[in-house]
């Protein structure tokens, strides 16, 4: 068995005044301090794109030493932002095959220190094919145009419909003390957004942002509260869009919850974690895991059944789209967050009751999903 | 604008590709893809050959870019497009020679030649493939 057995996380942002080794720290201290440990057997870095935008590499040493850890085991994982849910998938394999006890997850993102959106946009396409998406003038964010194009012509969806993740994700960041986004949005404003790859707008769009969260994995349940890793699938799409057959699906999504429902067939989630870079993406996401209909997902949003207090609660932190995304770290804030909800402490975005989450993570356009199903004890 | 950018051997390798739309065709089970692959993504086969994959074909779904990478912003607003050629392959790539309000899916397209990146004013001019609607 693996448990979480402690958390901890820095507000998601604009960290002028902070460095990478800052927020990594940050984060890591309070983790130990929360797990109520000193010391761990490896230390796994998640993190999308130190090498480009802050031209350091060899993170997983870097993070060690600053940490005053320096003789830890410790390696880098990458995956876009699938990172934090695939290191975490490794940390969890280190204690299950026996190499580890306890695992230190650190995911650290620093996005600002590119200070114009240029920048940030040409950073953000290394997660597409550098050869044949990248270098013809293609963007991430243009893929996930081409998905929602796709969406709207296949189920006859108008463009408004697109605005109830966003709205309802605002809603809950602003709530949220971490959130980077802690505002409420009108449905004007949605309307009003600036287009960034038609068809999609700023607020369909997750923000740019700095953040740090880890969570320490453990064999044994730990001194405070913990939470079970109860199972966890992963599977990974072909890079390029052009490739794929239909751009309304996520196969990897679909995959990955298959493979973790697979170790545990009566998982019932009460409370779901998704990965909303898009909203489009969002909604697919959910008709992957079976929540909505296919082209039906903006009613699971419009409804109120996404809400806190809904039947089906999606991302009650604020998701992507408000929480923020520290791109390789997100994956981790999202389980250190599933910890928070799970033991109680999700003070002002608290879904009652909440005993057993669904957390995805996924890196590009779903080139690379994964899943963990986990339950308090 | 980064060092990459810069390389030579990096753009030339990728030419048969960028400049005469050479992909791979499967000698199993026929299909094709650009670039070509050692492995066909279909049937798994690694019996591939090269082949001229044809230039013309239509647009299946497209993005107008209005937030450009560095680099591309000369461009803005830009479009990129999903093309299916003549046989069936899907391409991915910039459109050229067209008012962004003029694309439509279904549109026929046909590829030309055209500066795609420029690094700089001392640095690498790439040229590639573009496509633009079909004259006439």
């Amino acid at each position: 068995m693996v448990y979480v057995i402690g958390v901890g996380l820095t507000q998601v942002g604009n960290h002028w005044d902070k460095s990478l080794r800052h927020l990594a720290v940050e984060a890591a201290l309070a983790a130990l301090e929360d797990a109520s440990i000193e010391d761990v057997d490896y230390i796994v870095v998640a993190n999308a794109l130190s090498g480009v935008i802050n031209a350091q590499e060899n993170l997983a040493s870097y993070v060690a030493t600053h940490l005053g850890m320096a003789g830890t085991p410790a390696v880098k994982v990458e995956a876009a932002g699938a990172s934090g849910g695939a290191a975490i998938l490794l940390a969890k394999s280190l204690v299950v095959s026996g190499t580890a006890e306890k695992v230190l997850v650190v995911g650290v993102e620093k996005m600002t220190d590119y200070t114009s959106l240029e920048d940030s946009t040409s950073a953000l396409s290394t997660f597409i094919d550098s050869e044949y998406e990248a270098f013809p003038g293609g963007t991430l964010e243009s893929m996930h145009a081409m998905m929602m194009r796709a969406y709207m012509k296949k189920y006859g969806v108008p463009k408004e419909e697109f605005s109830h993740l966003p709205l309802l994700m605002h809603e809950n960041a602003s709530t949220t003390p971490h959130a980077q986004l802690r505002f409420k949005l009108k449905p004007q404003s949605y309307e009003s957004s600036p287009v960034i790859a038609e068809p999609v707008t700023m607020l369909d769009l997750a923000p740019i942002s700095d953040g740090a969260a880890a969570v320490v994995l453990s064999k044994d349940v730990g001194k405070e509260s913990s939470v079970k890793i109860v199972s966890s699938g992963q599977a990974t799409d072909t890079i390029s869009i052009y490739r794929r057959n239909d751009l309304t699906q996520l196969p990897s999504v679909r995959a990955a919850f298959k493979r973790a429902l697979k170790a545990s067939q009566d998982f019932k989630p009460d409370f779901y974690v998704i990965h909303d870079y898009s909203s489009v993406m969002g909604y697919v996401e959910v008709e992957e895991l079976g929540l909505a209909e296919r082209g039906k997902a903006s009613l699971l949003f419009s409804s109120g059944d996404a809400r806190r207090d809904g039947s089906t609660p999606i991302n009650p932190e604020g998701g992507l789209k408000a929480r923020g995304n520290p791109v390789g770290a997100t994956g981790v804030y999202q389980m250190a967050e599933a910890f928070l909800q799970i033991t109680e402490r999700a003070e002002g975005w608290q879904v009652p009751g909440a005993k057993n989450g669904l957390v995805l993570s996924v890196g590009g356009l779903g080139a690379n999903s994964v899943v963990h199903l986990v339950r308090g004890v | 604008m980064w060092a990459y950018w810069q390389s030579v051997p990096a753009h030339w390798r990728e030419l048969p590709a960028r400049y005469r739309l050479e992909g791979g065709r499967c000698k199993d089970c026929g299909h094709k893809t650009l670039p070509e692959e050692r492995v066909c993504p279909v049937c798994g086969s690694k019996n591939i050959e090269r082949v001229a994959l044809p230039r013309r074909g239509k647009v299946i779904n497209y993005s107008v870019i209005w937030n450009a990478p560095r680099g591309y912003e000369y461009y803005t607003p830009y479009v990129v497009a999903l093309i299916e050629l003549e046989d069936g392959t899907r391409v991915f790539s910039q459109l050229t020679d067209v008012h962004p309000e003029e694309v439509k899916e279904g549109m026929e397209v046909e590829m030309v030649i055209r500066k795609t990146r420029v690094s700089g004013e001392s640095g690498l001019i790439a040229y590639s493939y573009k496509f633009r609607p079909v004259l006439g």
